[in-house]
């Protein structure tokens, strides 16, 4: 009876804490919109309902009933929606066109088998495929041209290239810039210095990308001498400075969490400044440390711009100094050229569907070891 | 702290590889602040002598590349015009949120501990997901059937504009009004609170008179890092409402706009000659980074003052 005694006491304290109430659900709801939103348009393509192969077992206009409508559906590339609203004769006309359409496809390329082939299937996306023309199974991702290759793998060869190098360079640069500022720095200077290197996050990844173009490939290529001036190592470097301060700030946060006591007592035992800081504060602090790399390599693969700008060939390649393509660069850079409701538009937003759920475990994990850290060292468990 | 003791043992034993770790982690810091500064400096030095009142004033022509008759206003405009929308749908729904957190939740209850997991996990979408979400979303679900119910299905709505890049931004913004406010809100001493409802306020009464004018900072703080990180944000307007060219200013929130941040994008990718596009490449680099920067250093500022507070308090 708690509640409704308040209600009828203050009418205008209870509706405005019902009302905050339901305003901050707004995050939740976000959320969930987000991944339902993203989900839905990739759905066909889960499930097998799309077809991109261009020479298909055509159905004369007079046999239409013979076929259920979900053949009939699949085979005139509607959505379930669009095709409960469109009437019968309307059907009728879009079928005569496709039967068209398959009549217009010339001799030669009649007889080509990979026009047969559906390349929307899981097979062909995730598996090596020997296309017409080539001498061994290759992974490929050609989403324009007669026949649409969306072979997913180098995608993901690519993003995990760039991530690991971004992730190699910035991991150990922040967090020793970490362990300097908690732990070694005199307290003026670090206040100087904490704002100054968060400062980095402040700069837009379009201007980190522009840099990287502009100044960094020229500089690392006089340096380096590789081949391709804009290549995966230019960008993972780039990368690397986006995510510099995301690591530097958690993992800060992680080391000055640790209690003063066990510092003034490994120095009272005698160690120095540094073996305190990196025998007794790091281990203690390396929960939150994982956290922020785990949370700087969500922040990587999820990177746009810089990576959109420096490189975006995608071949199927391992070396760093070739070109690679992420999933965000190709995401960004097709969607444009993409048919609303096409097959290439609803593998795109599969991409997004699997990039979202690979971020969002990365954030779970990081949210998680930084939420025991912290529960830990208050001793509460 | 034992300032004295430490010193006094550095003093007695001097061990090496202390002093080389020490020195490592130092050179790393000095490496990052090395990055900042060149950066910073590279853009200051080539976009000073590019920039010039005309740049920031001038509608170009159709091409934008001509290094004499280009400007960067409609890119301003843009910019300005879509971070503004944003803000004034963030602000309310982060400080609402905010408020619920830290006034009103149950600590330990489970719905607190989702919506913190909900800011926390939206504050690490990927921003290219935020456009296909804003696409996916605003556009195709929202703004189509808008379109059905008001125009007939003509479309005003169902297409890329102004309003669906800034609720993109703003649903993307939301953590870090949330975290921001929140922090502020911690920092005030609940000795206030406390003596406001011993005096009789509600609670309501207490929230709006006493709790949010002394957060007042920590909001503007949050409203100023949110501006901040959309404007220089590209990847969730690319589908959801920025134009390559654009002959006048948005004026409505159903048009399409330029955008700083897609023009740095669109000078440095695909200008026909980038020499000699390089001048006015880096000064429209400048302009965003001023605008998205200046915010950036208020903000920290502030931020600053706020933990000292936060740290005085406990």
């Amino acid at each position: 009876m708690g509640i409704h005694r308040g209600h009828q006491a203050r009418p205008v304290e209870w509706l405005a804490e019902k009302f905050i109430f339901f305003v901050s659900l707004s995050a939740i709801l976000m959320v969930l919109l987000i991944f339902l939103f993203v989900a839905r348009e990739a759905l066909p393509v889960f499930f097998g309902q799309t077809n991109t192969a261009l020479v298909q077992k055509p159905i004369p206009p007079d046999e239409m009933d013979k076929h259920s409508p979900a053949e009939l559906q699949a085979y005139l590339e509607l959505t379930p929606d669009e095709f409960a609203k469109t009437e019968r004769k309307t059907l009728r006309a879009l079928m005569d066109v496709k039967l068209e359409a398959q009549d217009d496809i010339p001799e030669d390329f009649r007889n080509d088998p990979d026009a047969r082939i559906n390349t929307t299937e899981w097979k062909y996306l995730l598996q090596s495929h020997q296309w017409n023309g080539y001498d061994k199974p290759e992974y490929i991702w050609q989403p324009v041209g007669q026949i649409k290759k969306f072979n997913i793998i180098p995608l993901f060869v690519g993003t995990l290239k760039v991530t690991l190098i971004g992730l190699l360079f910035a991991v150990p640069l922040a967090v020793g810039a970490a362990i300097y500022v908690s732990q070694l720095a005199r307290p003026r200077l670090r206040e100087t210095l904490k704002p100054a290197i968060e400062l980095l996050s402040g700069i837009p990844s379009v201007v980190v990308g522009f840099f990287a173009l502009i100044v960094m490939a020229t500089v690392l290529q006089s340096l380096f001498h590789y081949q391709t001036r804009l290549n995966a190592f230019v960008a993972g470097l780039a990368l690397g400075f986006a995510v510099i301060p995301v690591i530097f700030s958690i993992a800060e946060d992680a080391l000055t969490s640790v209690p003063r006591t066990y510092t003034q007592a490994a120095l009272a035992l005698g160690a120095s400044r540094w073996q305190t800081a990196w025998q007794i504060v790091l281990p203690a602090a390396l929960p939150g440390v994982f956290a922020a790399t785990v949370l700087g390599f969500g922040r990587a693969i999820g990177e746009t711009m810089i990576v959109l700008m420096v490189c975006s060939a995608s071949v199927m390649s391992w070396s760093i100094f070739d070109s690679a393509r992420s999933i965000t660069t190709t995401i960004a850079a097709e969607m444009a050229e993409a048919v609303n409701g096409g097959p290439h538009y609803r593998i795109l937003f599969l991409l997004g569907a699997l990039l979202f759920g690979a971020t969002f475990v990365s954030n779970m994990i990081g949210d998680f070891v930084i939420h025991r850290f912290k529960q830990k060292l208050e001793g509460k468990r | 702290m034992s300032k004295v003791q430490s010193r006094h043992f550095r003093a007695e034993k001097f061990d090496f590889w202390s002093f080389f770790f020490s020195g490592l982690t130092g050179l790393a810091t000095l490496f990052i602040l090395g990055i900042l500064a060149t950066i910073l400096l590279n853009i200051i030095v080539n976009g000073w002598s590019a920039i010039s009142w005309h740049f920031v004033s001038t509608i170009p022509k159709k091409d934008f590349f001509d290094a004499n008759t280009t400007g960067v206003l409609p890119m301003i405009v843009g910019t300005s015009f879509r971070v503004i929308v944003m803000t004034i749908f963030v602000i309310p729904v982060g400080v609402i949120t905010a408020i619920y957190l830290t006034e009103y939740a149950p600590n330990t209850s489970i719905i607190t501990r989702i919506i913190r997991a909900a800011v926390n996990n939206l504050a690490g979408v990927p921003s290219i997901v935020f456009g296909l979400f804003g696409l996916g979303f605003f556009i195709n679900f929202a703004g189509k059937n808008l379109d059905l119910l008001l125009h007939n299905a003509n479309a005003v709505w169902g297409q890329p504009a102004l309003i669906w890049a800034s609720l993109t931004l703003a649903v993307m913004t939301l953590p870090v009004v949330i975290v921001a406010t929140e922090e502020s809100l911690k920092a005030i001493p609940p000795g206030l609170r406390e003596a406001s409802l011993a005096l009789g306020a509600t609670k309501l009464e207490t929230i709006l008179r006493i709790v949010l004018p002394q957060a007042l900072p920590g909001i503007m703080t949050g409203g100023i890092l949110a501006v901040s990180r959309a404007a220089g944000e590209v990847a969730p307007i690319l589908f959801t409402g920025v134009a390559y060219y654009m002959a006048s200013l948005p004026a409505h929130l159903s048009d399409q706009f330029m955008d700083l941040g897609y023009h740095v994008f669109v000078l440095s990718t695909q200008s026909p000659n980038i020499e000699q596009t390089r001048p006015i490449l880096y000064a429209t680099v400048l302009v965003l980074l001023l605008l998205t920067f200046a915010l950036n250093f208020v903000a920290i500022l502030i931020r600053a003052r706020v933990r000292k507070k936060l740290r005085a308090l406990g």
